[in-house]
């Protein structure tokens, strides 16, 4: 570890604090329907998409109204990109040739990028046509990411909101947030990304002889507009198979420091929307708070153990950390950075290979995932996770003083810790249930790469990574096989829908309810001993769900390994 | 709720045309007049021809060239397309070797590189980036240690002193943005283009 490596986070943490209020102040007026300086633009483009859909944008919906249209949302856009797949062989923007991609890679995929996740069993450049990848895509990484952010202002409005049987308009929320908030900052993005080097071209695959006479066939696209969604929207998924490793994807040490930023900076500016919607900013901030110590630990920890490197390389005298699965211009202290971020958030883009991570470096990205990414989270996802978990601790210190539990000035009651669990709950069922079965089934075991604690380490990275919607992978395990695929899909299916459709519950019977001013017995939720509560619950639950399954993988691996052992 | 089937659809598709289509196309538009050499890929041509992209990676073998770093790129087998053939840095199919950290198998590949160049250098330690893959499988560059470490290879293969192949070395090295963000590094194709023209002089 090097004192510039620690300043490079630091830095990056400052800039994302600073970020927080000033994206914050602009989304609420989004999500309030107030003026921006951009509405002179897309206020027309606005009231024409409502006009043609038939939506009447002051048409409040209840919260079952509200969770059915997202639905429906859905399944369209699994349609779409669907079809697309099968079919994009006889469609045009395809000068690769690429053929007609299979049912169940098909299937995973528009599961995986309808759900935010972006797991990729495909491999980018080597199977998905420029029109898959723009209209299938891009696309759906817009409106995924939309209606992430859609959800979590809904349950927002669950908290702020008094006695109203209403949560607000889907079709309004998701609408202005792709307009106003995605659509404008991609835009700028994508000019930066090009700068910097990314193509952004609808030219075939370039063909080069190189300095030594060799053919090279260098793979190029619409690159640069997807990866600024992919990054801003928590999507993660890679126009290229290496993903934000690919020199394409990410050429610079800036490019790189950006794309970090622009994962994190809708889900920390939430965090005061939050505060802002609710009436007190400080609400907001002690969230961003419990996010920020969890991340902090997570990056030292990740860092030290990338820079220690492995007992393999000690042994043959090579120094300066792990560089297996590394790029040179990113070096250790950003790739170790940019892994912690992407799994903290539910990115899951990937400037390097976590399978080649040393054994407690790996181990923190995937507990963050298992964590169920509430560390600034998805777009919006990360949100309505975090608040799940608020409201189990408010639960639990409602328990200790024997009160009823109240949070921002409303009753936590037995159908929110209900729900609470339920959604808690399921994620674990989904990652464990399915490693499970995928360990004592021989064509599963057969896809590991590596052997040993590893080769478990990967299956149980690929269902952790879906089911949290995520999308990183430890990438050996060959997880193009019909059994990966549809299990895959189904932990995808679980892991967003058990998390959204309970949140929305929650949202509106907290909305019913009535709003009690605070008083002296009104446990505070700014305070450093809200925020410890917070952590505690979050490393209890999560720490007594999954530590046994870390023991099978990471941590036996780390043993095996100072010891000296290989396998 | 029948009601939501309508929007369901027709918003879809409004957006999909908007995001999916206008969005993608007109940005490929405006970048490509800001910014054409990045946007095609920024490609080096040499005589008219293109000699690849000058942030991709390409493979060395000769002596009188800069080694870049391993790559762990395949590439579909001609005989069996079930099946894959080692390519290294395939620009049409980016990758790792995902090998873990405790794998015997990197161990063994270590081992055999640190070897053959222990064997070419024996004055200076390994660096570290010179026998592990990148995780494209297509990274441009080494670190300046690397290139260091390779000078007396190429000097003695091109005849040329050992100062005058290091001050050339010297030259390409790119230092941190700000004295603070990525690592420093020398782009192995450009540094290699500038040794042929220092040798055509």
């Amino acid at each position: 570890m090097t004192m510039i490596g620690w300043l490079h986070i630091i830095l990056y943490c400052a800039i994302i604090v600073a970020l927080t209020k000033p994206l914050g102040w602009y989304m609420t007026r989004v999500f309030n329907g107030e003026r921006t300086f951009l509405s002179p633009v897309l206020r027309p483009i606005e009231a024409g998409v409502y006009w043609i859909s038939g939506v009447d944008g002051k048409r409040e919906q209840h919260w079952l109204t509200y969770t059915v249209a997202m639905l429906l949302f859905h399944v369209g856009g699994f349609l779409i990109i669907y079809a697309l797949m099968r079919l994009q062989a006889v469609l045009p923007f395809n000068p690769a040739g690429q053929s007609a991609v299979s049912e169940d890679l098909s299937f995973n995929t528009a599961i995986s990028f309808v759900t935010n996740t972006n797991w990729q069993n495909y491999g980018g450049e080597s199977t998905l046509s420029y029109l898959v990848q723009m209209v299938g895509l891009t696309h759906q990484n817009f409106l995924s990411s939309a209606t992430g952010i859609a959800l979590a202002v809904a349950l927002i409005r669950g908290f702020s909101r008094a006695s109203m049987r209403t949560v607000g308009n889907f079709w309004v929320d998701v609408t202005r947030t792709t307009l106003y908030v995605l659509l404008p900052i991609c835009v700028v993005y994508t000019l930066f990304l090009v700068w910097q080097g990314i193509p952004q071209t609808l030219g075939p695959y370039v063909e080069a002889t190189t300095l030594e006479g060799a053919k090279q066939t260098i793979a190029v696209g619409p690159v640069a507009s997807q990866v600024a969604i992919k990054m801003l929207g928590t999507n993660g998924g890679g126009f290229f198979n290496a993903n934000a490793a690919h020199p394409f994807e990410n050429p610079t040490a800036l490019s790189n420091f950006v794309q970090m930023l622009s994962i994190f900076a809708i889900g920390a500016a939430l965090t005061n929307v939050f505060g802002r919607m609710v009436g007190n900013q400080r609400q907001g901030w002690a969230i961003l708070a419990v996010m920020g110590v969890l991340f902090i630990v997570g990056v030292g920890i990740t860092y030290w153990a990338e820079a220690s490197g492995t007992e393999t390389m000690h042994a043959l005298g090579l120094v300066g950390g792990n560089m297996e699965g590394k790029e040179v211009r990113f070096g250790i202290v950003a790739s170790s950075l940019f892994a912690v971020i992407t799994t903290a958030a539910s990115c899951g883009a990937v400037n390097a290979m976590h399978d080649s991570f040393t054994a407690l470096g790996g181990m923190i990205p995937l507990i963050n995932i298992q964590l169920g990414e509430v560390i600034i989270g998805g777009v919006g996802a990360g949100l309505y996770g975090m608040l799940l978990f608020v409201v189990l601790a408010i639960f639990v210190a409602g328990l200790m003083v024997g009160r009823t539990p109240e949070y921002i000035g409303k009753k936590i009651e037995a159908r929110e810790v209900k729900m609470a669990m339920l959604a808690i709950l399921v994620l674990p069922l989904m990652y464990l249930g399915w490693t499970a079965v995928a360990v004592v089934y021989p064509t599963a075991v057969a896809s590991m790469a590596n052997a040993g604690p590893h080769g478990f380490t990967e299956v149980l990275y690929a269902f952790t990574s879906q089911t949290g919607n995520n999308g990183s992978a430890f990438g050996g395990l060959t997880g193009n096989i019909p059994f990966y695929n549809l299990t895959g899909a189904s932990a995808m299916f679980v892991g967003r829908f058990f998390m959204i459709i309970p949140a929305m519950a929650i949202a509106g019977s907290l909305a019913a309810k009535k709003s009690i001013p605070p008083s002296a017995g009104t446990f505070p939720t700014t305070g450093g001993l809200f925020v410890g509560l917070v952590i505690g619950v979050i490393l209890i639950i999560g720490g007594l769900t999954f530590f046994p399954a870390l023991a099978l993988g990471p941590i036996v691996e780390q043993l095996a390994m100072n010891a000296g052992q290989v396998f | 709720m029948l009601r939501e089937i309508r929007p369901a659809i027709v918003l879809l598709l409004a957006l999909t045309a908007v995001t999916g289509v206008a969005y993608p196309l007109a940005m490929t538009g405006i970048a490509g007049a800001l910014f054409p050499a990045q946007a095609q890929g920024s490609l080096i041509e040499k005589d008219g021809k293109v000699i690849g992209s000058a942030l991709i990676g390409q493979e060395f073998k000769d002596d009188k060239y800069f080694h870049g770093r391993p790559s762990a790129t395949v590439a579909p087998d001609p005989n069996d397309s079930t099946k894959t053939v080692p390519a290294p840095y395939n620009a049409a199919n980016s990758g790792g070797s995902n090998l873990g950290p405790a794998s015997k198998a990197l161990a063994d590949r270590l081992k055999e590189d640190v070897d053959k160049l222990k064997a070419e250098n024996p004055n200076a330690p390994v660096p570290v980036d010179l026998v592990t893959t990148s995780a494209s499988g297509l990274d441009p560059d080494i670190s300046p240690e690397a290139a260091e470490f390779q000078v007396p290879r190429v000097a003695k293969a091109r005849n040329m002193p050992q100062d005058a192949v290091k001050q050339i070395v010297a030259a390409n090295v790119q230092g941190r943005l700000f004295g603070l963000l990525g690592e420093p590094r020398v782009n192995v194709l450009a540094l290699n283009l500038a040794l042929d023209r220092a040798a055509a002089k």
